[in-house]
């Protein structure tokens, strides 16, 4: 590490001089003060060529050479690069709140790095489906070494579990951009073992998940994860995703429980069973149920402000001073006591909580209403019924970890050749 | 067969829906991308660079590296707001806190009795243990002249608790002051020091004038 010697220039004006500097007799000189560099700007530029390297990586893997063992290996090195070497920090999922910072207007920058590893594997996702998630992300990686026994989750646990992710990522969004807290970060349950260091109780939380990850694969990606909401979002939309079968599907049934995350659906052939005008009006009655709940939803996040704002720093020093409390006053003695010391003024400190509970109002509204919408969605998608004819992986759900290949005689006979 | 048509209709028209959805999307990252290559342009250009940067210098290598660097911030304390709550020393996602107490010698009186060695009771003016405010013993006392001592800090001992800070700054110069030491610190999205500060001190500056040691001037560079 370049450390640098500085040798400040000698008695700047400064407010607390009590004592002058003493005039040395015995050619004394002043030492310097050591001023050691941050980790130099190369590093980051490393770390967006080796994701985008990863990422490209993986696409060819998992679309192209149809290989578990390359995907694994890529997993393997991801673990170490991003997790164990990078210290789990810079990653994707986090950088959803600096965005959201940065794109609210506030002061907070944004760099580029932390810009690419937003963008890089949304863009991947639009192509190729969820790439990043089945061999760059440390924080997948980690889990998906545990897979050992998966058992299936029954479909309503899944769906009802997978809203959860939704809710973190409004809560993140909302909390970030209003300049509260980066939650994600505060909440990663893997950085605890890639840096062997940290809070007790997130790391018990990141070996719990490890432990039920055992069985429920990959618990984190599926029910927590916000930035897999995002992926999940944009891999719908892909160009190219990963197929179970390398030619054509011949319905042997062979990869139906190939899959630990439960993201391959099986055929249905949709018999005409119901009349037109049935199906329509069940449709109808579903598009006013997604209204009632995108507005039930905005209603209920406006109230949310009361819970969530005292989550922002001005908004919980503003409560303290207004309480008046002397249990309060003892509890936050050392916020007061800065406060008092800091000079800052009783009245803009109000104000200043007083905008940031507005945003939380608003933001609770727009928060409530996406998690109401995406709710609806949700039932809606359920409710129909869309016909396919092959054992297919749902583009959304499917983390492309490329599992099932091997599960497809076609891909055997693939592979003798 | 009619039915075989309307089933691709419908195929095309998802198609369709999914190729303009996926087009609008990556036009809204890209958008995403170049506003922030273009914010960081003009963060680099605001400050000395200015003259490099946009007077149509051919030094690519200069302006790529002050681009990317430009925006790069890290977190440091601002000690003119630190009240030295000493939740620096405990705060922090390292074992041992990436804040560190850091000495001004230009700013310091050498004195005999300096409030930031001595506990205030001491009433022997020697570096017994039971004397001493640090509570791990990582600042040394040596003589220079009478009556004239210097003081250095064994950064490896310091835990950046920041009591020998704050009786410097209530009695003395103020020249012990509390810094992140960015050969330790790994500059975490959210710096959890910062999360908890009470005096609001934490802030994100710029990567090449990474620490504030001067009084009044903005930062140090490196």
């Amino acid at each position: 590490m370049l450390i640098l010697y500085v040798l400040m220039p000698v008695l700047t004006a400064f407010a607390e001089n009590r004592f002058p500097q003493p005039q040395f007799e015995s050619g004394y000189s002043l030492p310097g003060i050591s001023v050691p560099a941050p980790r130099v700007a190369s590093w980051e530029l490393l770390d967006v060529l080796v994701l985008g390297g990863a990422l490209s990586l993986a696409a060819w893997l998992i679309l192209k050479k149809r290989s578990r063992r390359g995907v694994f290996l890529l997993t393997v090195f991801s673990l170490l690069y991003f997790g164990f070497w990078r210290k789990g920090c810079v990653c994707s999922i986090g950088s959803i709140q600096n965005v959201a910072a940065w794109l609210s207007g506030s002061e907070a920058v944004l760099p580029l790095s932390v810009a690419a590893f937003f963008i890089l594997p949304l863009v991947f996702a639009l192509f190729f489906g969820r790439v990043f998630c089945a061999a760059v992300c440390p924080l997948g990686a980690i889990q998906d070494m545990m897979i050992l026994f998966p058992v299936r989750l029954p479909r309503p646990v899944s769906l009802a579990l997978g809203m959860i992710p939704v809710v973190y990522l409004g809560l993140a969004v909302l909390l970030a951009a209003t300049g509260s807290a980066f939650i994600i970060c505060r909440h990663d349950p893997f950085v605890p073992i890639f840096r062997l260091s940290g809070e007790l109780s997130i790391l018990l939380a990141g070996v719990v998940l490890l432990l039920v990850g055992i069985f429920v694969a990959r618990p984190f990606c599926r029910f927590l994860c916000p930035y897999g909401v995002l992926l999940n979002w944009a891999s719908r939309l892909s160009k190219w995703h990963a197929t179970i079968t390398p030619d054509e599907c011949v319905q042997c049934r062979l990869c139906e429980r190939a899959c630990p995350f439960d993201a391959i659906r099986v055929p249905v052939i949709s018999p005409v069973s119901e009349a037109r005008e049935i199906g329509v009006r069940r449709m109808q009655w579903l598009l006013l149920l997604l209204v009632l709940l995108t507005g039930l939803g905005m209603g209920a996040g406006f109230r949310l402000e009361g819970v969530l704002a005292p989550l922002n720093a001005k908004v919980k020093l503003d409560q303290i001073l207004r309480s008046n409390h002397p249990a309060v006053e003892k509890q936050y003695a050392v916020e007061l006591e800065a406060f008092r010391t800091g000079g800052r003024d009783p009245h803009i400190l109000r104000a200043e909580a007083d905008a940031v509970r507005r945003q939380f109002r608003v933001g609770g509204a727009c928060l409530g209403g996406l998690i109401g919408f995406v709710f609806g969605l949700s039932i809606l998608g359920v409710s129909i019924r869309r016909s396919r004819e092959t054992y297919e992986p749902d583009r959304g759900e499917c983390l492309s970890c490329a599992r099932c290949y091997r599960f497809c005689p076609k891909e055997q006979k693939r592979l003798k050749r | 067969m009619n039915e075989l048509k309307t089933r691709d209709a419908v195929q095309s028209r998802r198609e369709f829906l999914r190729s303009f959805l996926r087009g609008a999307l990556l036009v809204g990252l890209a958008g995403l991308g170049v506003r922030t290559l273009l914010g960081r342009r003009c963060q680099a250009a605001s400050g000395s660079e200015r003259m490099k940067l946009c007077k149509g210098c051919p030094d690519v290598a200069f302006c790529s590296s002050a681009v990317l660097s430009a925006g790069r911030k890290v977190w440091q304390l601002d000690p003119s707001k630190c009240t030295q709550c000493g939740r620096c020393a405990t705060h922090c996602v390292l074992q041992s806190s990436a804040v560190k107490c850091v000495h001004r010698p230009a700013q310091c009186g050498y004195c005999r009795l300096c409030f930031g060695f001595f506990q205030p009771g001491a009433t022997i003016l020697n570096s017994a243990a039971e004397n001493q405010i640090c509570p791990t013993g990582a600042i040394r006392r040596k003589f220079v002249e009478e009556p004239y001592y210097e003081y250095t800090i064994d950064e490896s001992l310091c835990i950046g608790c920041g009591r020998c800070v704050k009786g410097c700054s209530a009695f003395g110069n103020g020249s012990l002051v509390l810094q992140v030491r960015h050969d330790r610190c790994v500059n975490c999205n959210e710096c959890s020091i910062a999360r908890d500060c009470p005096s609001d001190a934490f802030r994100q500056v710029s990567a090449t004038t990474p620490y504030l040691l001067k009084p009044g001037a903005e930062s140090v560079a490196l």
